[in-house]
């Protein structure tokens, strides 16, 4: 299936899950498209020396400081990820408040990571001090300046804030997560609990990263040196999914829906005739889903189209076709046999759930937090019961931090009277994160 | 609906929009648009017959003056009838009754007024108005009659002429199930897409501009072999043929040659019934091509050979016990041996006779595994009533690992004369149920072109609308040698068994 020529790079496959059958007149077709990659990570451990860049951004505002561990933490944890870094691999710091500054190497460049440059680093970090506001937008630009400075595949930000990002417009970070979406990818997470649950999981969003709360500042280096690991065992970064749409066709939607709900829709750009791409970012030994509706013309019984073709494709080098790592064929069939055209696929109905559940806990909290007991107990309500019915017993339990729960099959629940504001968070910052498929 | 659905020229289906034909390339808006009628597209004759002989295919739908008398006159031909037959060969009075005479009765297509009826036997190749544009006619004889003249060098009447589907009412081209690969006039790239002509045909089977699904090769195929001809189509309304045929010629003992032909219907309720249809018929082939030649009894081979099916159906079975939905299938075979005719089946695939001579009766040879059938004869319902019931199709033997009880039905009979054996799966006998509707729909000359014979037949079924996939195979059975060798009821049968008595309580299967 792949064609990608580096032997040492990882192997892509498509799968695509769905009930083709159409009942006639049917025009929707959905469809769970499985991306997994495999076998690169171990091969290229050792070799792939200047194939990545990571630049971390550590909020030094004045919050920081109260309580003090949270300081103590993020350089801790700044230093252990700077110890996960494979040689070879460029960086740098960034100590980051209503402006951003470089903390190492400085002078606008990167650093190659060897034993040297990170103790070099790890003692540029004892200088980190708390003081200032928030600005997270002129962290972001700070990093890409320094990031396309490097040829390295893998260009990836880790961003950790604690506090709102409350010296700049918000249009401005709007405006710069766009400019930065394509050229890097970013992890964020929010520490202790005064941050906006909103902006950081935007963050993520916008730069294909993981978002995350560490409520408890000790936690921090360990969530970092996964964070660095995860970025360490990325192979190939920009891959992008295409859709390709026969005419006539439309595309309803495209998510992505597992290991986390990330809407792609707004992201296509147009890839020539009926194609257009949705950025995936960088990959590694994994594995993704992404549910996939079009809307075909209606057709007669007996027939047979193509709905969509979804291809993964690697960018070329300048002026070269980008190579197709795999693809997957998404089929629209007509029939008179209601059995067939009634039938839902378990992974659609399953990430459907997923999808719908994360949406739950997004409007239920909402509504929690306008004071609506009502509208919360239902949205809550009906989340515990598809996670109960789903297998998603991580969301289970965070759910469990907010309401009692009477009868999670029927969704029956109460509202908790109290709530640690830590968990409402995590069940906010983690209402995106799905199960797979439970096999039967 | 009132647009041209099938290009001038060539008959390939067109598209809303198309200015070329996508085949031939022969311009769209250039030939006058055909003239349509909404109408399934039945033989009715309405020029009298050329002076030559079999030239056309299409005998009369109508039965012509005459025809109830002579056919009463006509005794039951068939001879060494397997025990049971009788009650199935309709007594020539009733055939009188039910056709009287030259008064035309209730047609399918409005038809015209009776035309003057030729002297019997003859034949009408004559050009038909109801097969006027996309319609495909395989035997264009030389005169143009009423249709429009196609441009020169067009493909008219290349035996592989994309077929059928193309009729008024077929909206989509596509549904044709038109063999792309085979398209007489294919264009050199012939790789654009039939449905749209814009798109080329990627790698997968796909129209890269509008997405469509190409005809597979199974979607249409025929195969002939000089003394057997089979025809197997998707039809209009399924997405995939799940029928299948195999057809073949081998030498007996003493030097005779023996003529095979063998149709199975895949049961669309059970998985992987295209499978299942394709393993039953070519198993049932080899194992007949095995036994024949060694000088096994046809009657002794075609039930071995059902039983070889049979496995090969239960072998596309996941070795789950208790798994739902085995693949399946139905079957129903013929071998004509010398003076033998010998005729095996399960399920409700058919096998008919029809005489040469359209004076004889036709005879329906299979009697269906299927409930319907069954409650018939146990006596415990009327035809007309078991048939009007919603279970009336439901299945009750097929090849398959789940099936009830393996009942292998064969025949033997000894002709006195000549004529063809239709062998079919219910694509087409739902639209000619009858062995007098199966006669009619016959061209006359079916003994000598069972190729273009088995192509009316689909035709048939595609313009009755092409509900299910339709296949059917022509063996041409010739006369004795001595012609007055009419020496009745030698009671050839080996093993001829009678029809499933009294159980109308097995499990009924439902087939699409």
């Amino acid at each position: 299936m792949a064609n990608f020529a580096k032997p040492s790079a990882p192997r892509f496959s498509v799968e695509v899950y769905q009930n083709e059958f159409l009942p006639e007149g049917g025009r929707d077709v959905h469809a769970i498209v499985t991306v997994t990659s495999t076998g690169g990570a171990a091969a290229t451990r050792a070799a792939a020396r200047g194939s990545a860049a990571v630049v971390i951004m550590v909020d030094c505002s004045g919050s920081m400081e109260y309580p003090p561990d949270k300081m103590r933490g993020a350089r801790e944890a700044t230093a252990a990820a700077i110890d996960t870094l494979r040689d070879g691999t460029a960086f740098a710091v960034i100590a980051g408040t209503h402006v951003a500054k470089e903390v190492y190497p400085g002078q606008g460049r990167l650093a190659v990571a060897d034993p040297a440059t990170r103790a070099q680093a790890k003692e540029a970090l004892r200088g980190l001090g708390a003081g200032g506001g928030t600005a997270i937008g002129t962290w972001l630009r700070l990093a890409d300046g320094l990031l396309r400075q490097s040829s390295a595949a893998i260009r990836h930000g880790i961003l950790l804030t604690d506090g709102r990002n409350e010296h700049e417009d918000p249009a401005v970070l709007r405006a710069t997560l766009e400019a930065c979406a394509g050229r890097f990818t970013c992890d964020a997470r929010g520490v202790g609990t005064d941050w906006e649950v909103k902006e950081v999981t935007g963050i993520a969003s916008a730069l294909l990263g993981s978002a995350d709360i560490v409520a408890d500042p000790a936690h921090l280096t360990e969530d970092f040196t996964l964070m660095m690991e995860n970025v360490m065992g990325k192979e190939v970064a920009d891959v992008a999914l295409r859709l390709w749409t026969p005419v006539g066709v439309e595309v309803q939607y495209v998510k992505q829906v597992a290991p986390t709900v990330q809407d792609l829709s707004d992201r296509r750009t147009e890839a020539g005739p009926r194609a257009g791409d949705y950025p995936t970012g960088s990959w590694g030994d994994e594995s993704r889903e992404y549910h996939v509706c079009v809307r075909v013309p209606a057709a007669s019984v007996g027939q047979e189209m193509l709905a969509a073709r979804a291809t993964l494709l690697l960018p070329g080098a300048p002026g070269e076709p980008p190579a197709t790592l795999a693809q997957g064929l998404v089929r629209a069939v007509w029939t008179d046999d209601l059995a067939a055209s009634t039938a839902i696929n378990p992974q659609v109905a399953h990430y459907t759930g997923q999808a719908e559940l994360a949406k739950a806990i997004q409007q239920g909290l909402e509504a929690r937090k306008l004071g609506d007991v009502d509208g919360a107990t239902a949205k809550l309500g009906r989340a515990v019961q598809l996670a109960s019915a789903s297998g998603n017993a991580d969301t289970a339990k965070l759910l469990a931090k907010v309401v009692d729960v009477v009868d999670a099959a029927a969704g029956t629940v109460r509202l908790k009277a109290k709530v640690a504001d830590a968990d409402e968070m995590t069940l906010e910052t983690r209402s995106i994160q799905t199960v797979r498929v439970k096999k039967s | 609906m009132h647009r041209p659905s099938g290009c001038p020229s060539c008959a390939e289906p067109l598209e809303e929009g198309d200015r070329f034909c996508g085949v031939c390339g022969s311009p769209v808006s250039a030939a006058p648009p055909p003239a349509f009628r909404d109408d399934p597209t039945l033989p009715i004759p309405t020029l009298p017959a050329p002076p030559a002989g079999p030239t056309g295919g299409y005998v009369l739908a109508e039965p012509a003056p005459g025809w109830g008398s002579v056919a009463a006159g006509a005794a039951p031909t068939l001879v060494g009838d397997a025990a049971g037959w009788s009650a199935q060969a309709e007594p020539a009075s009733a055939e009188s009754a039910v056709r009287p005479g030259p008064d035309p009765a209730p047609a399918p297509a409005p038809a015209p007024a009776p035309a003057p009826v030729p002297p019997q036997g003859s034949s009408y190749g004559a050009p038909d108005p109801a097969y006027g544009g996309g319609e495909i006619r395989h035997d264009r004889p030389g005169g143009p009659g009423s249709t429009p003249t196609p441009p020169e060098g067009t493909p008219w009447g290349a035996p592989e002429a994309p077929y059928g589907g193309a009729g008024p009412g077929h909206e989509d081209p596509y549904a044709s199930g038109t063999p792309q690969a085979s398209g007489p006039a294919a264009g050199d790239g012939g790789k654009t897409c039939v449905a749209c002509r814009a798109g080329r045909v990627d790698t997968d089977g796909y129209c890269e501009h509008c997405g469509h699904a190409q005809p597979r090769e199974r979607d249409h195929l025929e195969e002939e072999l000089g003394s057997v001809a089979a025809v197997s189509d998707r039809g209009l309304r399924h997405h995939r043929n799940e029928d299948s045929f195999a057809v073949a010629a081998t030498a007996l003992p003493d030097g005779s040659a023996a003529t095979v032909a063998i149709v199975c219907d895949g049961v669309s309720s059970a998985s992987r019934p295209d499978e299942a249809s394709a393993a039953a018929a070519g198993a049932a082939n080899e194992a007949l091509l095995e036994a024949l030649p060694r000088g096994a009894h046809p009657q002794e081979a075609m039930h071995d050979a059902i039983l070889a099916a049979a496995a090969a159906v239960n072998a596309l079975a996941p070795e789950v016990p208790g798994a739902q939905n085995a693949p399946a299938c139905t079957l129903v075979g013929a071998v004509v041996s010398g003076d033998l005719l010998t005729v095996g089946w399960v399920g409700d695939s058919r096998a008919y006779w029809v005489p040469d001579d359209r004076d004889a009766l036709p005879r329906r040879l299979t009697e269906d595994d299927s409930w319907a059938a069954q409650m018939v004869a146990a006596g415990l319902m009327g035809e007309a009533e078991a048939y009007a019931d919603v279970r009336a199709h439901a299945i009750t033997g097929w090849l398959g690992a789940d099936a009830y009880d393996l009942e292998p039905h064969t025949a033997s009979f000894k002709p006195d004369h000549a004529g063809v054996v239709v062998v079919c799966t219910d694509g087409l006998w739902n639209y000619a149920e009858s062995a007098q509707d199966m006669a009619q729909v016959l061209p006359v000359d079916a003994a000598t072109r069972p190729l273009h014979s088995a192509q009316v037949l689909v035709g048939h079924a595609l313009d009755g609308g092409g509900h299910d996939n339709v296949t059917v195979a022509v063996v041409p059975f010739a006369a004795p040698a001595g012609p007055g060798a009419t020496t009745t009821a030698t009671a050839a049968v080996a093993r001829a068994e009678s029809e499933p008595e009294g159980q109308v309580e097995p499990e009924a299967r439902p087939q699409a």
